[in-house]
């Protein structure tokens, strides 16, 4: 059932333990990014060290799409160079907006694999972009070097 | 009244919307509860405008050769019996884009009464004036009203809503005052299904000189409405929500008023005469129907105003009624279920939106969709209403004269295959 290919198990568990949540200090950036269409909300922060990503932490309130797709940003980026995790932003991006056709690379994307199937939901690409475009401006407002 | 209270034969009726048969996801019968958002078209309708198309096609209220004619003709009967639906003349009756446009029609032409003639005073607004609105209104509603205060400089002010979805009515004489321009509300909530009285609202609004426009979108598709008997001064709807096609919004306003108000858009066909340095205007409704009109869209409307009448507006409204409370009875079954609006069928359309515990609206509407069943799903555009009821956004259910309740019920059974799939208990 397509049904259980886009709520993949992995997708449920970040939703009901989401991995890095709340908002901490300190940090050099914040973005706060909304989804009009459902009213889908993040705060996300950023603490960069260096070129390095120190910390994201996040709140907000969404559907378990935008929700886990957070949490495993966060497991993704935190602890990698900003040209690291923005290579893997943009592995993600390509995945999500693949309509399905795109193999993701587990090497790179890890948990963030267990989305391919909402790229065949054009709806809810959105929901699972909502935290990567919320680091992605965060860190453009911390001023990270992104290559 | 036997006639009225026949009930629907709905099997017959399926048979003239052809979408209503097809499959979705992998083979499930669909199961269409987003009448709300657009209603699905009979072949009536559809036929009507192929047929103009085919046979009649020509610019309208221009050119002297028979198609011209014609396709006048069918222009200005359709308006003729889309007024005479809602219960008033076909000059009272503008063709907009979209009801949108209608309402942005009404607010553009009050911002720009400050420039016209002494004719136009009446709808003049500025600093010291107030707009009211309601707290459940579509962003179609008060966002023209809320850009035009600030435009002008007046204040905008609304009704709130009660915890149980109504109109907070408590202070209509503070709100409704003598600084009021305005007062702009809708007919029926398109999310809570609430029906407004419009009597008390239309009544004060008299007593003290302000205009009144009704958001009748999703009145005018699921009810008997007689706008002139509700006594209200405009009132816009829409075409794709009432079995007609898309790019056709309906303002109406009382004679006199749209005969003193000035344009909004300005162009081809809405002129009197044309110099290079100055224009007088047509007589209301071409003044307010700049450029070549959505021609085959309004004889569309016309074919769809027959079905309705054919099948009759009572008659759908206590159909609707019915799977209405069946519904509202069916989720209170179900435990963790939030209806946002009345939980008994009276004063209250056909819109059931509720909230999950512990499941967030899209995944609700996800898991839906993949058993056939189409629902809405965010805040309906309207983000102030959700915020008032301590929502982010809901799932909504809309029922219109094609549904039965054998779909209700496969409605319920998708709810609760929501809370198992997703663990809820």
């Amino acid at each position: 059932m397509q049904l259980q290919q886009m709520y993949q198990e992995i997708i449920l568990d970040h939703y009901k333990n989401p991995h890095g949540r709340g908002l901490r200090d300190p940090y050099d950036a914040e973005s706060f990014q909304v989804n009009p269409t459902c009213g889908d909300e993040v705060t996300l922060r950023v603490r960069l060290v260096g070129d390095q990503v120190a910390d994201v932490s996040y709140d907000g309130q969404g559907c378990s799409i935008s929700q886990a797709s957070t949490s495993v940003l966060t497991d993704l980026v935190v602890g990698r160079s900003v040209a690291e995790a923005f290579t893997k932003l943009d592995a993600f991006v390509e995945l999500m907006q693949g309509r399905g056709a795109v193999e993701p690379d587990e090497d790179v994307l890890e948990d963030g694999i267990a989305f391919a199937g909402v790229a065949k939901y054009p709806a809810r690409v959105k929901c699972a972009l909502l935290g990567w475009m919320a680091f992605k401006d965060a860190v453009a407002r911390a001023g990270g070097e992104t290559t | 009244m036997t006639a009225v209270t026949a009930p629907l034969d709905v099997a017959a009726l399926r048979a003239d919307f052809p979408i209503l048969g097809r499959t979705v996801r992998e083979g499930k019968p669909l199961v269409y509860l987003d009448s709300g958002a657009t209603a699905q078209r009979p072949r009536q309708v559809i036929d009507a405008e192929r047929e103009f198309l085919e046979q009649h096609n020509a610019a309208v209220h221009r050119g002297a050769h028979q198609l011209a004619e014609e396709a006048t003709d069918a222009y200005e009967s359709a308006r003729a019996r889309i007024a005479a639906f809602v219960g008033s003349d076909p000059d009272e009756l503008v063709f907009t884009k979209n009801a949108t446009e209608g309402i942005n029609l009404v607010a553009y032409a009050m911002g720009n009464a400050s420039t016209a003639g002494p004719e136009s005073a009446r709808f003049v607004l500025g600093p010291g004036d107030e707009i009211v609105v309601t707290e459940m209104e579509h962003h179609a509603n008060l966002v023209p009203w809320q850009q035009l205060a600030l435009r002008t400089g007046a204040t905008l002010r609304w009704f709130g809503v009660t915890d149980d979805g109504r109109l907070d009515l408590s202070d209509v004489d503070g709100l409704i005052n003598a600084q009021t321009k305005v007062v702009a509300f809708t007919h029926q909530s398109n999310v809570l299904g609430t029906v407004n009285p419009v009597e008390p609202l239309v009544t004060r609004a008299r007593q003290v000189g302000a205009l009144t426009v009704l958001d009748a979108c999703q009145s005018v598709p699921h009810s008997a409405v007689d706008l002139r008997a509700l006594g209200v001064d405009f009132a816009v709807f829409s075409s794709h929500k009432m079995l007609g096609p898309y790019g056709l919004g309906v303002l109406y306003g009382r004679r006199e008023l749209l005969a003193a108000m000035p344009p909004f858009l300005t162009g081809g066909s809405m002129i009197e005469m044309v110099d290079m340095t100055r224009t007088t205007f047509a007589a209301p409704p071409q003044r307010f129907e700049a450029g070549t009109p959505m021609t085959s869209q309004a004889v569309a409307l016309g074919a769809a105003v027959d079905y309705l009448s054919v099948v009759g507006t009572d008659r759908i409204a206590a159909h609707e009624h019915l799977l209405t409370v069946a519904a509202l009875d069916g989720l209170a079954e179900i435990p963790g279920i939030r209806v946002l609006g009345p939980v008994d069928g009276h004063a209250r359309g056909g819109a059931v939106s509720f909230v999950v515990d512990g499941i967030h609206p899209h995944d609700v509407g996800q898991v839906l969709d993949d058993q056939g069943i189409a629902v809405r799903v965010g805040h309906h555009c309207a983000w102030p209403l959700h915020r008032r009821l301590g929502v982010p956004a809901s799932v909504r259910a809309s029922f219109y004269l094609y549904n039965d309740l054998s779909e209700v019920d496969t409605f319920l059974a998708g709810v609760r295959e929501t809370k198992r799939f997703f663990g809820v208990a």
